[in-house]
């Protein structure tokens, strides 16, 4: 390599997001400390997405994500082999790839960090999916460790008093658990501590999220996929305050120098459904190439979404409503209300819709929400179809044609 | 047995004997067996099961992606069709994530009078789950007797559970039957009495199936036929009959179910003292269970295998629906589970339309041949 070719390009330089490496280095700690749990005399507990991590980490539990673990697995393009292996299993192949991916996985340490460490118990809320139960269930039976399911009625147009009642009982009958696979109580004043934490997590993953309210947006959803990580896993923690503060102060400082995640950003959209995590840098350039910012998504402002819910001084009380009111838990019709807020909040001229064939509460409802966007706000969406872990459900140029023809007809609009 | 042909009548033309219905009574649609139909029943109204559609799926398609199940799309495309006017209502239990999106759907686009949400629990294993689906079915009657403006009494669910009580015992009772002289009827006519049971006025079908069990009570010892090959079957819906012609024709005799058009629709009497809402609570807390719901790890294999032992079958076929994620996950441990007690399986993934006959013909004979 020459000279020249080896002298970094300051513009490209200057657009790298710096908090990348901080970031990678907390979750490669993480995994780490979670491989050795057992060396440390801590458990391991295997927790859903949008299950109740907070009183894991009251009890000192290192909670670790089997989709966080399917998310890496498609990002370093180890899914269509893990799924392979997983219908050799007799997992049918129309199943969710994170679900097939992590229960191929387990056998065979599989995936890039060799496997996650064995849980000691699994923690399962069905507030995402039904999915989760089943796929629970199956490496409950693999592991043969106690399994908690945390059930969160769907709220199709309400959140009625008898599901109230359920999940609060709930939530009484999970500390319990806790004790029990834990031997040891409860710490309530240590509660106080981790549910500020989460709560304060949450605000500074809002306001990061929110940095992309400027023009040009100074990250892209496709930035907040990877950034998302630490108020999936570590909500709770100091850690994961002490980064999220890091990192808006990063984007702050972006936002004034009017550094933007696209160069000479015109367009602006907005993402749905899960990403693609094998082609978040073949579609992030795509839609650069058509200055086009991806500047927010459904998916990572669901960590944030909570906040109206949150208590800090009754967190376990309000981890009721918090849970169960959740994006994918409610109505289609609630659903297009959140999308209608973030159109207008973030200025945004079209949607990226993501047909996940893996996440059937996430996608099954989008060609109603697509028709009520267009009615009712103008608003034009693309329908990309494919999968968030299983590449083989990827026609690249099939897809490439449709985002083109879709910037033309946004370019068009705006009077490009 | 003109009992069997009332059931076939009404499978074959639902629409004109619905249509027939509605002059005299509101009719209420469903898609799951977790439905507390006794309710709706005491109520004066009758509960139709709906199964998807026998036609093209066009209309379906700009609401659903291709990667839903045909029951789902089905239904959809019937409702959007209008091929559903004769229901005044829709109540969707809750099962499983496509019926869920599929009850959103509906709601924003098929204008019927009336539409309910019946969010049962998941997880039927602990008190705190049984209280909850109690609460939910208490929250249904109020619903309910507000739609209809008239109470229902406990009174018309005492007599609703009898009913049901009734119809279950008969249906128990033909698949016995049939069990213990597997000539006696075809698994395409218990089939048939089975749908025919979901679709039919309750007490009408409970006072058919009377006459069809008295009438197989007197020629249990009389039919003879050669032995065929003992088989269980477990899935979701099968709402091919074909699928039992083939079989039969292949050498084999299904004798006893793990379906939702099978078994889970009968299994389980409801106690007749006490808060008659309790006691319906209680059975659909305690009956068979469907994959959608959480009773304990090995519930269904631990049923499958003891219903495959009770009724002496060499082999068990799983008749999955495509896209059914619940089903295609409990699959590989209960396959597993047949294995360890030397019980083959195969596996065949319906969708709206089966494999041509002759394909089939061949999966069925090369499997059963080798028991």
């Amino acid at each position: 390599m020459t000279e020249e070719e080896k002298k970094l390009d300051p513009e490209k330089e200057k657009r790298k997001v710096k908090s990348v490496k901080k970031m990678r280095e907390i979750m490669t700690a993480y995994y780490l400390e979670a491989k050795s749990a057992r060396e440390h005399n801590k458990k391991v507990a295997w927790i859903t997405s949008g299950g109740p991590v907070e009183p894991l980490h009251v009890m000192d539990v290192i909670p670790v994500y089997p989709e966080n673990h399917g998310a890496m697995i498609g990002a370093s393009k180890m899914g269509a082999d893990l799924c392979e292996k997983a219908e050799n299993m007799g997992y049918c192949r129309d199943l969710c790839s994170y679900a097939r991916s992590d229960i191929a996985s387990a056998p065979v340490g599989g995936g890039p960090i060799g496997g996650l460490p064995a849980p000691d118990f699994l923690v399962c809320c069905n507030n995402i999916c039904g999915t989760v139960l089943k796929w629970y269930e199956v490496q409950a039976r693999y592991y043969q460790v106690p399994l908690f399911i945390f059930d969160t009625p769907f709220c199709h147009a309400e959140f009625t008093e008898e599901a109230r009642r359920y999940v609060e009982k709930q939530v009484n009958e999970y500390i319990a658990f806790l004790e029990e696979v834990c031997g040891k109580k409860f710490d309530y004043d240590r509660m106080m501590e981790v549910g500020k934490l989460s709560i304060e997590g949450q605000r500074l993953w809002q306001a990061v999220l929110d940095t992309t309210m400027n023009k040009p947006a100074p990250m892209s959803a496709f930035d907040a996929f990877f950034h998302l990580a630490l108020i999936v896993t570590l909500r709770g923690t100091q850690t994961a305050v002490d980064y999220y503060r890091e990192l808006l102060a990063e984007m702050k400082e972006r936002a004034a120098q009017k550094i933007g995640a696209v160069p000479n950003e015109k367009y602006r959209l907005l993402w749905d459904n899960l990403p693609v995590w094998y082609k978040t840098k073949w579609l992030s350039e795509k839609f650069s190439s058509h200055e086009a910012c991806l500047v927010a998504d459904t998916y990572t402002s669901a960590w944030c979404g909570q906040l109206d819910y949150l208590d800090e001084n009754d967190f376990l009380r309000s981890m009721v409503e918090g849970y169960t009111k959740i994006y994918l838990n409610i109505g289609v019709d609630q659903m297009v209300k959140i999308v209608k807020k973030m159109v207008r909040k973030y200025d945004v001229d079209g949607i990226v819709m993501h047909s996940n064939r893996s996440c059937k509460p996430y996608s099954l409802g989008q060609y109603d929400i697509q028709r009520m966007l267009q009615d009712e706000l103008g608003i034009p969406s693309l329908m990309i179809e494919a999968d968030m872990v299983d590449e083989r459900s990827f026609s690249e140029s099939q897809i490439e044609t449709r985002i083109d023809a879709f910037m033309e007809l946004i370019k068009q609009k705006k009077g490009a | 047995m003109e009992g069997i042909h009332a059931f076939q009548r009404v499978v074959n033309d639902p629409g004109s004997y619905l249509q027939a219905v509605k002059g005299k009574q509101k009719i209420i649609g469903y898609c799951c067996t977790y439905l507390p139909e006794e309710i709706i029943f005491a109520a004066g109204v009758h509960p139709v099961r709906l199964f998807g559609t026998k036609g093209n799926i066009a209309k379906a398609d700009a609401h659903l992606q291709a990667y839903s199940c045909s029951l789902v799309r089905g239904i959809l495309e019937e409702g959007l069709a209008g091929r559903l006017s004769y229901l005044d209502g829709m109540v969707f239990p809750h099962s499983c994530d496509s019926i869920q999106r599929l009850s959103d759907i509906w709601r924003l686009n098929i204008g019927f009078t009336w539409h309910a949400d019946v969010v049962l629990p998941v997880k039927l294993d602990t008190a705190s789950a049984r209280e909850y689906m109690a609460a939910v079915l208490k929250k249904f009657r109020r619903d309910l007797e507000a739609w209809l403006d008239t109470p229902i009494t406990d009174e018309s669910l005492a007599t609703s559970i009898t009913t049901y009580n009734k119809l279950r015992r008969l249906l128990k009772r033909i698949y016995e039957l049939r069990s213990e002289n597997p000539a006696l009827i075809s698994g395409r006519d218990v089939a048939t009495i089975v749908k025919g049971s979901m679709i039919m006025r309750r007490e009408e079908a409970a006072h058919t199936l009377e006459g069809i069990v008295q009438a197989l009570e007197v020629q249990k010892n009389q039919s003879s036929a050669p032995q065929k090959k003992r088989l269980v079957v477990a899935g979701s819906i099968c709402d091919h009959m074909e699928v039992y012609d083939l079989i039969e024709q292949a050498g084999g005799v299904v004798v006893w179910d793990d379906l939702c058009t099978g078994s889970r629709f009968f299994e389980g009497q409801i106690a007749l003292d006490g808060d008659p809402i309790l006691s319906i609570a209680d059975r659909y807390t305690d009956r068979t269970i469907c994959p959608a719901k959480h009773a304990s790890l090995t519930a269904r294999g631990d049923n499958l295998v003891q219903i495959a032992k009770e009724r002496k079958a060499g082999g068990a076929i799983f008749l999955l629906l495509k896209f059914c994620d619940p089903h295609a996950f409990d699959y590989p441990y209960m396959k597993e589970m047949l294995d360890k007690e030397n019980i083959p399986s195969m596996l065949l993934e319906i969708e709206q339309e089966l494999p041509s006959a002759g394909q089939l013909a061949t999966r069925f004979e090369t499997f059963i041949e080798m028991l």
